[in-house]
């Protein structure tokens, strides 16, 4: 299977469980009727793709950065600045994403040069660091990237709500520009999927796992660690600058807390772990679950605290309350670091139907 | 004689290698044992599985009848193991004399014992508050053997002393070592010189590819040279 | 036998004491630019106050770090958990901390320091046992596990507390500012520096005074032959790393008081800086450790006067300024 680069997914447990998300995606217009569900879709798509790069640093080339979301922000924010500076076109569209993807592999370049002459126990402090200053200095230049507030903008008018394709309906669902805007980020993340697919099963890909597991034997093995380090950080980055232009294609609008916060750090972090890092894989199921438990969970959360509240146990209810879901999470993080490290995709390997 | 350090069957993997394959020996109480072999045949393994730094995976190490291999690193040491590392492993930031109070952990520096190690290496008495990383490496060796005997201890594992040092220095170390012997001690020693090894060895085991391939006496062993290069690749005395 | 050595000069000790004046160089390239001398004074004093406190919540992580090698991301726990315990000890004795008089005042701050400490120490001890323990020697896992743990423990906060900010007012003869001709010094940060300075002298007695500290000063260079001399030394590892703990609740007291209010998150916020601090200090060095937090400190005062816009961006300027002149820091502990 060319197309999956020669490696599918394993586990016929597994393989049902991608089938089905992936079928899902592709036809959850038709399927799920209704704004916030295809919201819910378009998140899951996007996510994917953010979470996917993040495994090629974290899963496949062993490095931790807590500034991954900052080239995602990048991209968002080109996209945005561009759109609502020169006018809702298909040009300036793709000129907001040109534009953000050389200032994201600079940064990429800089951090990862810098990362050579520190001991690398700073590393991922420093990443750290360097995010926050970028949040930081977003929301102080206002003036070019609206600051606290974000941006709004309008987007080409084929991708806006208003548009249709033709009159009528497609199998009850009318074709606007929302349903178009759907399928050019299901479009756009499959490719980047099958993209990133293609370069963690090259040869630069498994040289990549020989310097995650070894760098030392990789480097007398005659690899050049640095400059496969550096290319893969800076392939990482521009993915996941693609990724926050596709959001703010989606969103028609890119703040702060969309597109930098730490919080979104943090969420990637936890889709990388649960799916199971080092398999792009379990960048979709993982995505797909933080998303749907992150919209739908919280609902269910609201109930069962309410029904504790009335039940006269307060701590409980304080517990159980929505706005706590972040608790919850957590938890469950540090259950599946300590007992699923390999995440679902690990887990759905080894099931018993699965041979050899 | 009695055995006071014994080894059988030792393995230890690190990682994927499997450096150790199945050592056996025994060291005798109060005797000087040179272990020798080619680089990588793994001896410095030995050593530090002795100490526990590494785990054995399979075999038996005991200490006077009593196995150690399941101890921990500190509780082999407490038992009576000192250990002089190929890295000398002495503490930088420390003085000598902070480094030396460390090493003294069942209470205050007994003073002549002091003056004793001081007669052997006047330099540690010279620089006794500098700070241990300011020394040469020469000096620093010194520390380092300093600190396996400023308190009494039944086994000494010391591995490569002289690499890299100074001729007059070496002549020092050798007058300490066979002091030590005079007091009983024993030695487990680790050695690529010669000089070293003929005056203070008393029994010899040579190591190739993680095994022991030959033990006997050093007297034995330094007089049949066509054994020596046999077992070593070339004769103990090629290396000066 | 040694006459070698006997002639031997004695190794000149080359005390490295460039880096101990770089807050003294921030302090003079920043002056002019200031202007006022008033102004310069108490930003000045802000900045050494700052500085402190963050001395307090970092030197625990530093020693941790550099002797057990343990990436502990969870560490504002610590300090948000001691700013609400002081909350819990200042809400009964509202009647010391309103009285207008230094003892009793002395006495609730104290108190609440003592409870703090006593709170983050234990629950140190649950973080290691835990969270930390499992996962030894894998440093992406502790990374994650301790974030887990921070984010935890900031939620479980929400829950107990409420999410909203809670008031922490300066008992009443610490308000306002003792005026020393044209500069305002406030009271308050007087008081914080006596007390991180206290912290440090502590530290430093026992680090270079007794034995335990010389166990902490050789584990940090290398662990291994401190074992092979036949310390456990993880025994003191849970010890160092509850002290740090405790000292994390102290500066969360501190730094609650000097905000005047206390948060869930502020304990998460306080992160970065004092990660900025145990790296420009470097790992293992308490001494590093008080120049990181001064320098940081002060960068952050005098930037936030000069330039608002950009003081967090003027630390990381630092950090990366000073990592290019000494890539692990200031003062990294010997054998790193």
């Amino acid at each position: 299977m060319t197309i999956l680069s020669g490696d599918p997914p394993r586990g016929p447990a597994l393989i049902a469980l991608l089938i089905l998300i992936v079928a899902a995606l592709a036809l959850a217009p038709f399927l799920f009727p209704g704004a916030k569900s295809l919201n819910v879709a378009a998140t899951i798509l996007i996510f994917t793709v953010l979470v996917a790069s993040y495994d090629l640093l974290i899963g496949y080339t062993g490095i931790v950065s807590f500034a991954h979301v900052m080239f995602y922000g990048v991209g968002a924010y080109g996209v945005a600045i561009a759109l609502y500076g020169l006018g809702a076109g298909w040009g300036v569209l793709l000129l907001g994403v040109i534009a953000a993807l050389p200032v994201s592999v600079a940064l990429a370049l800089a951090i990862g040069l810098f990362s050579l002459r520190v001991q690398a126990i700073f590393f991922a402090m420093v990443t750290l660091a360097v995010a926050s200053a970028f949040n930081v200095l977003a929301s102080q230049l206002d003036w070019l990237t609206g600051g606290e507030d974000g941006r709004s903008f309008q987007v080409p008018e084929a991708l806006r709500p208003g548009f249709r394709l033709f009159e009528g309906r497609l199998f009850g669902v009318e074709l606007n520009g929302r349903v178009l805007s759907y399928y050019l980020v299901f479009a756009a993340a499959a490719l980047l999927f099958l993209a990133l697919l293609r370069v963690v099963n090259s040869p630069f890909g498994r040289v990549l796992q020989a310097i995650r597991e070894n760098p030392f034997r990789a480097e007398a093995l005659g690899y050049r660690t640095v400059f496969h380090r550096t290319l893969a950080t800076c392939l990482s980055a521009a993915v996941a600058t693609l990724a926050g232009a596709l959001s703010a294609i989606w969103q028609h609008y890119v703040g702060p807390d969309t597109a930098l916060s730490f919080s979104i750090q943090l969420d990637v972090l936890v889709m990388v772990v649960i799916g199971g890092m080092g398999s792009l894989y379990g960048a979709i199921a993982g995505a797909a679950i933080f998303v749907l438990a992150q919209n739908y969970l919280q609902a269910l959360m609201g109930g069962l605290s309410a029904a504790a509240g009335a039940a006269g146990l307060p701590l409980v209810a304080g517990l159980l309350h929505p706005d706590r879901w972040l608790l919850w999470l957590g938890l469950m993080f540090i259950l599946a670091v300590y007992f699923a490290p390999t995440g679902i995709v690990g887990r759905l390997r080894r099931s018993p139907e699965s041979s050899a | 004689m009695s055995a006071l350090l014994s080894l059988q069957g030792v393995h230890t993997h690190i990682g994927r290698y499997h450096i150790l394959q199945g050592v056996d020996f025994d060291a005798a109480e109060g005797k000087t044992t040179m272990l020798l072999g080619r680089n990588g045949a793994g001896k410095t393994t030995t050593l530090r599985t002795i100490m526990g730094l590494w785990r054995a995976s399979a075999g038996a190490i005991a200490l006077a009848g009593e196995p150690i291999n399941a101890l921990p690193t500190p509780a082999i040491a407490r038992a009576g193991i000192a250990y002089v590392p190929e890295s000398m492993a002495i503490f930088s930031d420390l003085t000598v004399r902070e480094n030396l109070v460390l090493a003294a952990r069942d209470g205050p520096m007994d003073d002549k014992r002091l003056q004793w190690i001081f007669g052997f290496f006047p330099a540690l008495k010279k620089f006794w508050l500098s700070r241990a990383g300011a020394l040469s490496g020469g000096q620093k060796q010194m520390l380092s053997i300093a600190r396996a005997i400023v308190e009494p201890r039944r086994l000494l594992l010391i591995d490569e002393p002289t690499k890299g040092l100074a001729p007059a220095i070496i002549g020092a170390l050798i007058d300490c070592l066979k002091e030590i012997k005079r007091a009983g001690v024993t030695i487990l020693l680790v050695e690529q010189n010669f000089r070293v090894a003929q005056e203070v060895g008393d029994d010899v085991r040579v190591m190739d590819n993680g095994r022991i391939v030959h033990q006997g006496a050093m007297a034995e062993l330094a007089a049949d040279v066509p054994l020596q290069n046999h077992l070593l690749g070339l004769a103990l005395g090629a290396h000066q | 036998m040694s006459a070698v050595d006997a002639g031997a000069a004695l190794p000149r000790q080359k005390i490295d004491i460039a880096p101990a004046f770089a807050p003294l160089v921030i302090a003079l390239i920043a002056a002019p630019l200031i202007g006022s001398s008033s102004t310069f004074i108490t930003l000045t004093v802000a900045g050494l106050a700052m500085g402190l406190m963050l001395f307090t919540m970092a030197s625990g992580l530093t020693l941790v770090f550099g002797l057990m090698d343990v990436l502990n991301f969870g560490h504002g726990a610590f300090i948000s958990v001691g700013a609400y315990v002081a909350t819990l000890v200042f809400l009964p004795l509202a009647g010391w901390s309103q009285a207008d008089s230094l003892m009793p005042n002395l006495g609730v701050i104290a108190l609440a320091i003592l409870a703090s400490a006593a709170a983050c120490g234990a629950l140190g001890l649950v973080f290691e046992r835990l969270l930390v323990r499992p996962v030894y020697r894998q440093h992406l896992k502790q990374i994650l596990v301790t974030m887990g743990g921070l984010i935890v423990a900031e939620q479980l906060l929400y829950a107990l507390f409420g999410p909203q900010t809670i008031p922490l007012p300066l008992p009443t003869a610490l308000r306002g500012a003792f005026v020393v001709g044209d500069a305002a010094i406030e009271k308050f940060r007087v008081l914080a520096m006596a007390i991180g300075l206290i912290v440090f002298i502590g530290e430093a007695v026992i680090l270079n005074y007794t034995k335990l500290g010389l166990l902490i000063r050789a584990g940090v260079e290398n662990r291994e032959m401190v074992e092979a001399l036949g310390y456990r030394i993880n025994r003191l590892f849970i010890g160092v790393f509850m002290a740090g703990s405790a000292l994390a609740g102290l500066g969360g007291v501190l730094w609650g008081l000097y905000r005047e209010q206390v948060h869930a998150s502020m304990g998460g916020d306080l992160m970065v800086l004092v990660f900025i601090v145990v790296i420009i200090g470097g790992l293992g060095s308490v001494g590093g450790c008080l120049i990181g937090a001064t320098l940081v400190a002060l960068v952050a005062n005098y930037a936030g006067f000069l330039a608002p816009k950009f003081a967090l961006v003027s630390n990381i300027v630092l950090m990366v300024v000073v990592l290019l002149w000494r890539p692990r820091g200031l003062y990294p502990a010997g054998g790193r």
